[in-house]
């Protein structure tokens, strides 16, 4: 392999096969993908979720993981977020020519860990490259399959009264991206919680039709994905200020950057909308896997402000949470 | 000055608050960080509803004309400019809806967000090849760390960095609103971050040259909400006057270092300011010895031109003649994703505020 | 305008400093502060120190913003 990837890796002749057998089957190693066809040939059962998601995030290293463990992360927990147990997934580069190959390498290593933790099998995927300035360094798409393990799970079975759960501390990745594509802004160990949530998902199925609703809030932040579920509804939300599980660091970068960590992005946490008499019993399932060691009850379903999610502030006072609008960016004023 | 009993709890200053022989009041604060601090903890919704808060010119990105911005956006299309400017002002719309250095900066001109001044004076160090052009916005709490800045691209000879001298004062544009026919506003939060350089003593004309309640508050909601109890308390006795209720952080006569460095490097100058048109020694530009650090002179840039009319109401919004709500595109035409009006760009513009933390 | 934050002085070279509040730190100045000392707080505003604080005003207002944004656990 050449120190960067050229437009020849991308050409389909000798060096596309170059950088497929000697990249990324040996890091990915699996039967279906072992075989080169055009596509994968699976065992499926009667449902299925299907999903997908592309990943353009910058940096593409960033404390607490990379493109690679994102783009196989995000589409796990949007498989499991439906009620799939995650199986089967693709996974397509589009490369900018000169992309170091040792990135490359490092990138691929990062899907391959990633997708043994999660128990997938990467079993299709693809190869592009293109000219140089026509993509930041790297994009990735995953799709991924999984089986239907929890029917109806959705915003539409939520009934006054339920506990909404968060699986632990809130507004980490996005406050690790932003500080590293900002290095010079402020020195910290805050790092991305970027995990799969297959397994934290998967122990609340056990809660049978009580588990109304699952959703990974990444983009947007908490307080996006909760008006997701109380729009157009006629139910509210309503969160509690003092419940909040917030890092300290987080909370402390945020006030110095005027950010609000309920905007900031998460890729290692769930929320979860559960019958209230089982929202104990929800935590402690959380609880016992290493994804959900912080999970706290951080709102309850309520009648009075259809179709809002209202945070009741520590000081007493209350607030409507609305979606986010545009990106947070820090500010001095 | 007075310091306040600090062990109240919310209610009880609730209570004091409902108990005072007063009428209708209308207060104004003019520090976005107190907007985004009331709209956050939702105190408005825990004040009787004869006390109205008003936002006023508290946001120096709010209050930078659309021209300036036109100009500023002009410059970053040039080659070898390098623009430096705080998170706050990317998004900021010029005259042209839309238009905003995030968006040039995706056509390619060069924009880096900085924290501090001195942030991008190391740009223009790392960039020798490039003019860094920083944008020094803010007020007085801002402008001692701009001058530090300029202090220091001199001590290192650096020739490629200069500031566009946006910064605004306080006190004129109190009085250019005081002086406004039928400004029915009866008392000031008064900024305590700005107070914390000019000192409390600054915003004493308040009560003895206009008869207003003056009390310079802190950013916590108790400092708040104190703030708020005391402004009207002072109503209700009838006798306005100057209290700190900041003094953790506000002496009575500031920060005099900061001061100094201010009045080393820049001069008081005539400013527009969006909304309220042309004030007299409003803001401050670069002292002659020091015009090699203008960006406006280095690169001609024509900043101050009056304002177009707009349907935009962002002007009486920051005057307290309107509320946010009130302003016919205010969410519907104007979004914080697509702004108009710069008050519904910064996070702690009225209208952004109003929309963010909506109150139920 | 005027987002300012109570940080601890840990690091101080001449008038460069280090801030830190729970772990985060911030390189600061403090050319407006007279004879500023390693573990004194101040209030920061864009990378600039513009006042001293108490250590028990400072932590007062650190813990009145975590006990304004969330509890921290």
């Amino acid at each position: 392999m050449d120190q960067v990837i050229t437009l020849d890796y991308g050409s389909g002749g000798r060096k596309t096969a170059e950088l497929i057998d000697e990249l990324i089957v040996p890091a990915l190693e699996n039967e279906a993908l072992r075989r080169l066809d055009d596509g994968a040939v699976l065992l499926g059962e009667e449902k299925l979720v299907f999903s997908t998601d592309s990943f353009v995030v910058s940096p593409r290293f960033f404390p607490g993981g990379d493109i690679g463990k994102l783009a196989v992360c995000g589409t796990v927990n949007d498989v499991a977020m439906c009620g799939g147990e995650p199986q089967y997934l693709s996974l397509s580069f589009i490369i900018e020519e000169g992309l170091p190959t040792a990135e490359l390498k490092a990138i691929i290593a990062s899907v391959a860990q990633a997708a043994k933790d999660a128990g997938v099998q990467i079993v299709t995927g693809d190869t592009k490259v293109v000219e140089k300035g026509k993509c930041d360094g790297i994009y990735i798409n995953t799709a991924g399959v999984g089986f239907l393990r929890r029917e109806n799970l959705s915003p539409d079975r939520i009934q006054v009264g339920d506990a909404v759960i968060v699986s632990g501390f809130v507004g980490d990745h996005g406050t690790a991206v932003m500080l590293a594509r900002e290095p010079d802004l402020l020195e910290s160990t805050i790092a991305s919680d970027c995990a799969p949530l297959h397994r934290a998902a998967g122990k609340l199925w056990q809660l049978g039709d009580d588990l109304r609703v699952l959703r990974d809030p990444t983009r947007g932040g908490v307080a996006t994905t909760l008006n997701e579920f109380t729009e157009k509804r006629c139910f509210s939300i309503e969160l509690e200020e003092k419940g909040l599980p917030i890092r300290p660091s987080v909370h402390a970068a945020c006030e110095i950057l005027g950010l609000d960590p309920l905007y900031c992005a998460n890729e290692g946490k769930l929320l979860a909308v559960v019958a209230a008499d089982r929202a104990e019993e929800a935590l402690s399932l959380l609880r016992g896997c290493g994804e959900g060691e912080n999970a706290a009850v951080i709102g309850t379903v309520t009648a009075r402000y259809p179709g809002k999610v209202v945070l009741k502030t520590a000081f007493g006072g209350t607030r409507v949470l609305s979606k986010l609008s545009g990106a947070q960016l820090p500010r001095i004023c | 000055m007075p310091c306040f009993e600090r062990d109240w709890t919310a209610e009880q200053v609730c209570r004091a608050i409902r108990a005072l022989p007063i009428g209708k009041a209308r207060l104004m604060e003019v520090c976005g960080t107190h907007t985004v601090a009331i709209a956050r903890s939702g105190i408005r919704r825990m004040l009787p509803p004869y006390v109205e808060l008003l936002s006023g010119p508290g946001c120096p990105v709010c209050v930078t004309p659309a021209s300036d911005i036109d100009a500023i956006l002009a410059l970053s299309a040039e080659q070898d400019i390098m623009i430096a400017t705080y998170g706050d002002m990317l998004r900021v719309p010029g005259s042209r809806r839309g238009d905003s250095l995030r968006r040039r900066s995706t056509e390619g001109a060069q924009v880096r967000m900085v924290y501090s001044p001195l942030d991008a004076v190391a740009l223009a160090e790392r960039y020798p090849g490039k003019q860094v052009v920083f944008l020094g916005v803010g007020f007085e709490t801002t402008a001692p760390g701009t001058a530090v800045a300029i202090a220091q691209a001199q001590a290192k000879n650096i020739q490629n960095f200069t500031v566009v001298p946006l910064l605004k004062t306080v006190e004129p544009a109190l009085r250019a609103l005081l002086r406004q026919p039928d400004f029915a506003v009866d008392g000031f939060l008064c900024p305590g971050h700005v107070a914390v350089i000019t000192g409390a003593e600054a915003f004493r004309f308040l009560p003895e040259e206009y008869g207003r309640a003056a009390v310079v508050g802190g950013f916590e909601p108790m400092d708040i909400l104190l703030s708020v109890y005391h402004l009207l308390r002072q109503l209700a006795e009838g006798k306005p006057t100057l209290e700190n209720e900041y003094t953790r952080a506000v002496t009575a006569n500031g920060n005099p270092l900061a001061r100094q460095a201010v009045a080393q490097y820049f001069t008081p100058c005539d400013a527009v300011w969006r909304g309220l048109g042309s004030i007299p020694r409003s803001g401050l530009t670069l002292r002659e010895e020091y015009r090699q650090f203008d960006a406006a002179a280095r690169f001609g840039l024509p900043l101050g031109r009056a304002e177009k009319p707009s349907a935009c109401r962002c002007g009486q919004v920051i005057t307290g003649y309107c509320p946010p709500r009130e302003c016919p595109l205010f969410g519907t035409v104007c979004l914080p994703e697509n702004p108009v009006g710069p008050c519904m760009v910064s996070g702690e513009g009225a209208c952004a505020a109003a929309y963010q933390y909506k109150e139920v | 305008m005027c987002l300012a934050v109570p940080l601890k002085i840990v690091e101080l070279n001449g008038l460069d400093a280090v801030g830190e509040w729970e772990g985060v730190r911030r390189r600061i100045r403090v050319d407006f502060i007279p004879d500023p000392q390693v573990g004194q707080y101040v209030i920061v505003h864009a990378g600039f120190a513009i006042e001293r604080l108490s250590e028990r005003q400072a932590l007062e207002d650190q813990q009145a913003f975590a006990e304004v944004e969330n509890a921290l656990l």
